[in-house]
């Protein structure tokens, strides 16, 4: 039973990770620039959850609150950040965003305090017992918000054609560009996109923990970012895989190589096995 | 020496060390041109290793010594990664081997764990004696640099920092050349690390994590990649502001990332590209 536990929180600690680095992905895909300061995003989103749940009472409407302004934010970071580094070598986007993550981090800590905040009234905490398993009713939201996000994107990505310009933009730009379609708009999009998925995982990694502090955004940053480069930077699919295995294995690592290493290095020691192995990622194509 | 009081001994000292360890990732990131964001690591490997060496009884020189050598070695093998992974896949590896260094010295008690290694033995050189020694660190490492900068060796690092695949055309050995850079800047981390184990008397594992490999970085960046006077001018300046401005302190990582975050955006060069394009302007007008 323990075995099957741990699998069950490894998908839900999985499903955070997805969340947020599907974010990523979309935005390396796009642009080919690793969104480091993306973390500090996906922190403001936990705290807008705490805020506006503690004020309202609706999670719903926190939620909404939060991927409407961090989404906004997003698009800003592009615009502001990105946009002018793009002929740049890659590394200096790269330093610049760290730079803004240890900054967004440092203005959470001065405006918000360095302690953390909760919610005064949880939502989503009762516990559903199935098959003898147990779960948060949090939890389980937050695997059915992932699996949404994926299916969703899927369907926007395949189906419409928004899309169609969208996965254009991605593969030959300079193409899709001089077919009409409007190359800016696609990359305020997917920075929306993007940054709203964060926001929402924000939310909910708020909510499993019931605690916002200014750092939460640190460890999954750079988790993050190996998990999009075990899929295979850029491929959602891959990107999804990848963290849904890392959040298994780290479920089982804590446990069986706890002695050896601390749950944060296991994704690292993971990826640069992978890596040395086959350096495009798990799932990249070369 | 020159009647500084202990204060700003302790202020020259860690200068030393700053200027030194920031020229040895500038050595890799800066001249070769491999990025790298987990310099700690290395710098964490001779501090521990030298640390650990003087506290069982073995000499000073031996222990530094030592340090630097087996964070080398660990340079070595992340080199042999180099070779196989390039741009941002690199970066993240050298961050993940930030990570899996801090991971694996928390866990292991032989090395103090979470707790760190206390009651780091005095090398016996009195106050003075170790700034001094940390100035000589710095000024060699300044030295090396430029003329390494000027050797057959830097004009390849250049060759392979532009276009690594034109490089390997001309019939350049660009693996051996990578893991020179490793070794060689890996090494003097490792000796930086052992002066900064000696001097704080007290290593703990969080002093070597990310947001150290970022300040390193952010020497390296704000004061020009690849240029000897920026990276030290950039050093100075960082390791003092925090110290002139005491009120900074709680200030201190906003400004680090927002320095880095401005320097990127308007002035990739850093101090020294900036400094060359008001000079190309001057001579313009």
């Amino acid at each position: 039973m323990l075995f099957l536990e741990l699998f069950l929180q490894g998908l839900v600690q999985g499903s955070i990770y997805a969340l947020i680095a599907i974010g990523l992905t979309l935005v390396y895909g796009l642009l080919r620039v690793l969104h480091v300061a993306h973390a500090g995003l996906f922190t403001l989103g936990g705290y807008l959850g705490v805020l506006v749940t503690n004020a309202s009472g609706s999670l719903a409407l926190a939620m909404l609150v939060a991927i409407a302004v961090v989404g906004s934010l997003g698009m800003a970071i592009y615009r502001l950040c990105y946009q002018p580094l793009l002929e740049k070598p890659p590394f200096v986007a790269l330093i610049a965003s760290i730079g803004l993550f240890i900054a967004m981090e440092e203005l959470y800590r001065l405006i918000f305090g360095p302690y953390g905040m909760s919610y005064v009234q949880p939502p989503l905490q009762d516990v559903i017992v199935f098959a003898g398993l147990s779960l948060k009713l949090a939890e389980l939201t937050t695997m059915a918000i992932a699996l949404a996000a994926v299916v969703g994107l899927a369907l926007l990505a395949g189906r419409t054609r928004l899309g169609l310009a969208w996965r254009a933009s991605v593969t030959v730009p300079q193409m899709a560009a001089s077919f009409g379609i409007d190359i800016v708009r696609i990359r305020y999009l997917n920075f929306f996109i993007a940054s709203g998925l964060a926001a929402v995982a924000g939310v909910m990694v708020a909510l499993l923990n019931n605690l916002v502090e200014p750092t939460m955004g640190s460890v999954p940053s750079y988790k993050a970012l190996a998990i999009i480069v075990l899929g295979g930077l850029g491929n959602v699919r891959g990107t999804l895989l990848a963290a849904l295995a890392l959040g298994v294995i780290e479920s089982y690592g804590t446990i069986y190589l706890g002695q050896l290493l601390d749950r944060d290095a296991i994704a690292f020691a993971f990826l640069i096995a992978v890596l040395m192995v086959r350096p495009q990622g798990l799932f990249g194509k070369r | 020496m020159l009647g500084l009081d202990a204060y700003h001994l302790s202020l020259i000292t860690a200068v030393g060390i700053s200027v030194g360890v920031a020229l040895s990732l500038n050595l890799i990131t800066g001249f070769c041109g491999q990025i790298s964001l987990g310099h700690a690591a290395f710098y964490g490997t001779g501090a521990y290793c030298a640390a650990l060496l003087t506290k069982a009884g073995v000499p000073f020189a031996l222990g530094l010594a030592s340090g630097a050598l087996l964070a080398a070695v660990l340079g070595v093998v992340v080199g042999l990664a180099s070779l196989r992974v390039r741009h941002d896949f690199l970066a993240i590896t050298t961050m993940g081997v930030g990570f899996l260094f801090i991971g694996v010295v928390r866990q292991q008690d032989v090395l103090g764990g979470e707790l760190g290694v206390s009651a780091i033995p005095d090398p016996g050189l009195g106050k003075a004696g170790f700034a001094l020694l940390c100035v000589g660190f710095a000024a060699a490492v300044s030295a090396f640099s430029v003329y390494v900068k000027r050797s057959w060796m830097g004009f390849v690092f250049d060759a392979v920092a532009s276009d690594e695949d034109t490089a390997r055309v001309l019939g350049i050995d660009v693996p051996r050349y990578k893991l020179a850079a490793f070794a060689l800047g890996t090494a003097l981390a490792g000796l930086g690390g052992g002066l900064y184990a000696h001097n704080v008397k007290f290593i703990a594992p969080d002093s070597f994590g990310f947001v150290e490999s970022i300040t390193i970085l952010a020497m390296v960046v704000i004061g020009g990649i690849g240029s000897v006077g920026g990276v030290v001018l950039a050093a100075v300046v960082l390791s003092l502001l925090p110290q002139w401005f005491q009120f900074i302190d709680d200030y201190k990582l906003l400004l680090y990332g927002g320095l880095l975050f401005a320097v990127m955006r308007f002035s990739p060069g850093g101090l020294a590209g900036a400094t060359r394009a008001v000079l190309a302007r001057m001579r313009g007008a």
